[in-house]
């Protein structure tokens, strides 16, 4: 070697591996991270399409309302007023779509009601709990209680 | 759930009862920080002159690369999917520290590390390609990128270009070890790590646990060498080391005194955490045996003429002590900041598993892979002068 590169031959060499190194870096990168990325956040675009094509399960409040128009009238103002309704009742798109042929079943309160108001001391005090065996015996909840404006019959 | 609750005094929210980071985030500044600590020993040499400590030069470079390349590791065990942490690198988060750090940690291995010891040792390398046959010539043939020029006016290049590196690597290893604070400091839901003085103090506590390492690696290496110890080398190390380590104390003293004048609503819990659940791993081992005592024999051999063997000894001793005291720190900060609960109402304690993915004994290895790829690169780039075919001394 010769000339200006004479005594840097070696640095050049260095500098053509890191140079290597860092375009075989791009390269990856550019094979790897998906088409779509970053278009409209740090995550990639079609995700928001793989998310839409996912099958529904769940109608949404204002689909349950359209029909069960006593339940709303029920509810308001009671301290379950702003519960969705398929908290409590599942997932229901299926009756949605087909009201008379897939009905839902009805939750069992001891099971249900419990899940919150089973006395513990993690929540709040205000919140109403109750040591469920010592409150009732093994009758339903709702036999007192009325689950869409919970309060006493 | 009944023998999780055990371990929960007072009241803890459902969330802080088993902790999230556990031994092996313990080891990561650990680690890290020897890697920082390390490199500024070996710029004192480079950049400042400091002719006293040259034996542990190339050593230090070697420490420091080997801990660099073990440093990610526990990260990798920590983490479910390993394999998912090179997204850092095709998808960084520019809000992300830990991505952004990413960059850092290949900028520090690859530019500052890797070609600082490239550079110093580019002429041993070309030395040992014409000297050597079969495979271990063909490795130091690629090692030497297949460049045989050692000219006086190609190693001074070498030596300008490594000069420059050194001392862009000084505030390339202060960010790489003061981001591991940072990480911590700046947390600021949690009162035990949320303080801007947390990446000075990991800073100086990296630098006091580099050097100390250093210096045993360096005296380890001598002794099973069977060479004699460069005292003169040794103490100006402690020298620095307790110097050091004087800073790192005063603003861990800082930190301390202005939580206790400031004593805000996190202080009643803190304080009684310290005295409880971590009084022996802070106030005897940290504290007392990790940083009082080591700092007392460092100390005393600048105020008192002691024998060489004495010496010795004490370096010995207070550097073993310091690593301690270091590790109890990152154990403290690390483990302490997840055994009270946000509520200042309870706490809870660390189960440490032993043959698990982030139990005690991969912790272990860890520990000691470090040393096994330094006794490799020791053997491949070895620090010290070598006795030449017909070449003379070098190195």
């Amino acid at each position: 070697m010769s000339g200006w590169l004479k005594d840097k031959g070696h640095l050049a060499r260095m500098a053509g591996l890191f140079a290597f190194g860092i375009t075989a870096f791009l390269v990856f990168r550019w094979l790897m991270v998906p088409a779509g990325f970053g278009l409209y956040g740090h995550y990639r675009a079609g995700a928001l399409d793989d998310a839409g094509a996912r099958p529904l399960h769940y109608a949404g409040r204002a689909a349950c309302e359209g029909c069960h128009t006593d339940i709303v009238e029920a509810r308001q103002g009671s301290r379950h007023a702003r519960i969705g309704c398929e908290a409590c009742h599942g997932p229901l798109i299926k009756h949605a779509q087909a009201p008379t042929e897939v009905k839902p079943t009805r939750p069992d309160g001891r099971v249900l009601c419990v899940r919150c108001h089973e006395t513990n001391p993690w929540k709040p005090k205000g919140f109403p709990q109750v040591k469920v065996a010592d409150h009732s015996d093994s009758g339903p909840c709702t036999a007192c209680h009325k689950p869409h404006a919970p309060k006493i019959s | 759930m009944e023998s999780v609750l055990q371990s929960v005094q007072g009241f803890m929210y459902p969330n802080e009862v088993e902790l999230q980071w556990g031994i092996l985030i313990v080891l990561y500044p650990f680690t890290t920080g020897l890697v920082a600590g390390a490199f500024i020993l070996a710029s004192l040499e480079r950049v400042f002159n400091v002719e006293a400590v040259k034996p542990t030069y190339r050593l230090a470079l070697l420490t420091a690369l080997a801990f660099l390349l073990v440093a990610p590791l526990p990260l990798q065990l920590h983490l479910g999917h390993p394999e998912r942490s090179l997204e850092m690198y095709l998808t960084p988060h520019t809000e992300s520290a830990m991505a952004m750090f990413g960059f850092v940690y290949l900028w520090y291995l690859m530019v500052v590390l890797v070609l600082e010891i490239w550079l110093d040792y580019r002429k041993d390398i070309v030395l040992m390609w014409r000297e050597s046959s079969g495979p271990t010539r063909w490795l130091y043939g690629a090692m030497a990128l297949w460049s045989d020029n050692i000219s006086p006016a190609s190693l001074a290049l070498d030596d300008r270009i490594g000069r420059a590196l050194t001392v862009v690597g000084i505030p390339s290893a202060f960010l790489l070890h003061g981001y591991v604070g940072f990480i911590f400091g700046s947390v600021k839901a949690n009162p035990w790590w949320s303080t801007p003085l947390m990446p000075i103090v990991f800073l100086f506590s990296a630098i006091v646990s580099g050097i100390a390492a250093v210096m045993l690696v360096y005296m380890v290496t001598a002794w099973w060498r069977e060479r004699a110890f460069d005292m003169g080398c040794l103490d100006t190390v402690a020298r620095y080391l307790f110097y050091a380590f004087m800073i790192d104390f005063s603003l861990e003293m800082l930190d301390l005194i202005h939580r206790i004048y400031e004593a805000d609503e996190s202080f009643r819990a803190l304080d009684f955490m310290v005295h409880t659940r971590l009084y022996t791993s802070q106030v005897l081992v940290q504290i007392l045996a990790g940083t009082i005592v080591p700092l007392g024999m460092l100390g005393l051999v600048q105020l008192v003429q002691l024998s060489e063997k004495a010496r010795r000894r004490i370096y010995a001793m207070a550097g073993v002590l310091t690593l301690i005291g270091v590790f109890a720190m990152r154990w403290n900060v690390v483990i302490g900041g997840q055994l009270f609960s946000k509520s200042f109402l309870g706490y809870t304690s660390y189960k440490m598993n032993f043959a698990t993915r982030e139990g005690l004994l991969p912790a272990i290895l860890l520990l000691i892979l470090p040393f096994v790829i330094l006794a490799v690169l020791i053997r491949l780039l070895p620090p010290w002068k070598v006795q030449r075919h017909g070449a003379g001394v070098s190195g």
